[in-house]
């Protein structure tokens, strides 16, 4: 696949302290691609980093035919969801998926509204359009800022843990929605999240994070890293309490 | 030994540690038959404690039952390895209190920075600004909060009359107090009452909604569809406010003067002619408009700051409430220095 996203030698960090030291992976067109590790690995920051809320301490991104993410009040070129939804509280579910389509195009308020209404039948809340964010129960907030994300057509769009506090079955419908989304529209997804479901039924490829070397340990398919001799990435797999002295890295 | 136990316990183990200096003490459970994690804790403690002043301490004498509870705390509670954390120096605290300042005022003037872009790229691109949400922010800052300034402007220009009138009335000068209370007030007292109120309602609404906003990754999520947050969120703020706090404060200007004409006829025998005549006579434009210049500074000031109040909020429910408050001080903070700067100007300008 031809690569979408270059990062090359990232560090990240806050106030100058980095949390992941040269971080190198690329990201394929079309796949899913999925940014995996414990809490504190710093997978946070470097999806921050991946679409330009935070300045890398050193290294690049590169996003193909954009350069380095940058949120510089231009139209975007990627859609987000953020892990708690991020929606707007005092605009209603249709208001909140139309307003990058009303940012970023001269239509009417009707036709705006019908895009936003489509968004939101793709990910089946069209009866939710003129409910309060407040209205809606997680697994509903979370498909809204799907179809907000996807708002402007994205090529690319970048989750925030898309199944965290969501029970399974509602888990297993967002995942469904993602592989549609990939499979018909061509989008390439890279999401953080630790919901071993969605790891191995739909990401293409992962990259594991460690906390204590700051960096990653792994990188390849879900079976690949299922495979792995590394104990660090054999426990997240197993769901087991990891090894005190890590010995090898993969 | 429980957690009922603690107390006594915790005193008998402080006394027999206390005299311990070098060698060895040993910790003998042998008589214990339970040993619940409170007492665990403790005796974890009182280790690392005489670890530190180079006593070697051991716990012996456990059962069977009672080890793996005591296995438990001694590997997760460090044992003799743990150490007390040192206490903060006082250089430290100004290092760290100065670091703060620095950050916050690092942070103030990126925020201004932004404004003034934001506010100047207004006119070339208005498509960029929620400009349509205006006249929503204005009613809220302004018809919703009329009532609160109506009745507290009156109250003032009540007071004034009430504490002039002995005065006045000792020097033959009734009729004055059309004059002072039209001065003070117009001038004054309004401005500062509206902006004090205005502090407590907007500004602190402002910065508990913005703040809000941002821990919740709001404002992210604007950013990454392409909008400033400041031209949409602040800019239709200061704007509001900048517009309302004149009104609200002419709103109050007439209540208090009506205010004072109640007292001056019920007081000091002035009839309502008499007050208005005197009150024509003392009271020029330029006093009125030099109050309700400053309370449109005073709004933008207030929006401002519950804006970046708001925009600087960290730490989730908790960082909302201490941003909340320390809006409605900084407001007030600034709304004096800004009416002593105003007055010096004024004066200077013979106004």
């Amino acid at each position: 696949m031809t690569p979408l996203i270059e990062v090359k030698a990232l560090s990240v960090g806050w106030d100058g302290v980095p949390v992941l030291e040269h971080a190198s992976f690329d990201v394929g067109d079309g796949e899913v691609f999925a940014i995996l590790g414990r809490s504190g690995s710093g997978k946070s920051t470097l999806f921050r980093a991946l679409v330009g809320l935070e300045a890398p301490l050193d290294g690049s991104i590169d996003l193909r035919g954009v350069g380095a993410p940058r949120l510089d009040g231009g139209r975007p070129a990627f859609g987000v969801m953020f892990q708690g939804g991020a929606l707007f509280g005092s605009m209603t579910v249709g208001e909140n998926v139309a307003l990058p389509i009303e940012r970023w195009t001269t239509l009417p308020r009707r036709a705006v509204a019908a895009m936003a209404r489509g968004k939101l039948r793709l990910v089946g809340l069209e009866d939710a359009e003129d409910k309060l964010p407040s209205e809606l129960s997680g697994g509903m907030v979370k498909r809204v800022a799907i179809a907000r994300a996807m708002a402007l057509e994205p090529s690319l769009l970048f989750l925030d843990e898309p199944a965290s506090g969501l029970d399974p079955v509602t888990a297993a419908e967002l995942d469904a929605l993602l592989v549609t989304l990939r499979r018909s529209l061509g989008v390439t997804v890279v999401l953080v999240t630790h919901d071993l479901g969605s790891i191995v039924g739909i990401v293409d490829r992962a990259v594991v994070l460690d906390e204590g070397e700051k960096r990653i340990i792994g990188t390849g398919s879900p079976a690949e890293l299922e495979e792995s001799h590394d104990p660090r990435i054999h426990a997240f797999f197993a769901r087991e309490v990891e090894p005190a002295a890590p010995s090898e890295t993969s | 030994m429980r957690i009922g136990d603690a107390a006594p316990f915790w005193r008998a183990v402080i006394d027999a540690a206390r005299d311990a200096r070098g060698g060895k003490l040993d910790i003998d459970l042998s008589g214990a038959k339970v040993v619940d994690g409170a007492i665990m804790s403790l005796l974890v403690d009182v280790r690392a404690d005489l670890d530190r002043r180079g006593v070697a301490s051991k716990i012996v004498g456990a059962s069977p039952q009672l080890a793996p509870v005591v296995e438990l705390y001694e590997t997760k509670g460090g044992g003799s390895d743990s150490e007390a954390k040192p206490a903060v120096g006082l250089v430290e605290r100004v290092g760290r209190g100065t670091g703060a300042l620095v950050d916050a005022a690092r942070h103030l003037v990126l925020f201004t920075w932004e404004l003034s872009f934001s506010a100047f790229d207004v006119l070339r691109r208005p498509r960029k600004t929620d400009l349509a949400r205006i006249p929503s922010l204005a009613e809220q800052a302004g018809a919703d909060g009329v009532s609160i300034v109506l009745v507290l402007n009156f109250l003032v220009g009540v007071i004034m009359a009430y504490q002039s009138s002995k005065a006045l009335r000792m020097y033959g000068a009734n009729a004055y107090v059309a004059d002072l209370v039209g001065i003070s007030t117009t001038r004054e007292l309004c401005p500062l009452m509206t902006a004090i109120i205005m502090s407590g309602r907007s500004g602190a609404a402002f910065a508990a909604e913005l703040g809000t906003m941002t821990v919740e990754e709001e404002l992210d999520a604007l950013r990454t569809i392409g909008l400033s947050p400041q031209r949409w969120l602040v800019l239709p703020r200061v704007a509001a406010l900048v517009l309302v706090a004149p009104v609200l404060t002419l709103l109050g200007d007439v209540v208090a003067v009506v205010g004072g004409g109640v007292v001056a006829a019920l007081s000091l025998s002035i009839g309502p002619r008499a007050y208005l005549s005197e009150l024509h006579g003392s009271v020029r434009a330029s006093d009125v408009w030099t109050g309700l210049v400053k309370s449109a500074v005073f709004g933008g000031a207030i929006a401002f700051i519950g804006c970046q109040q708001g925009f600087a909020t960290t730490g989730g429910a908790s960082g909302v409430g201490r941003r909340t408050t320390s809006t409605v001080v900084t407001c007030l903070f600034a709304i004096v220095v800004i009416d002593t700067a105003a007055t010096v100007l004024f004066r200077a300008l013979g106004r």
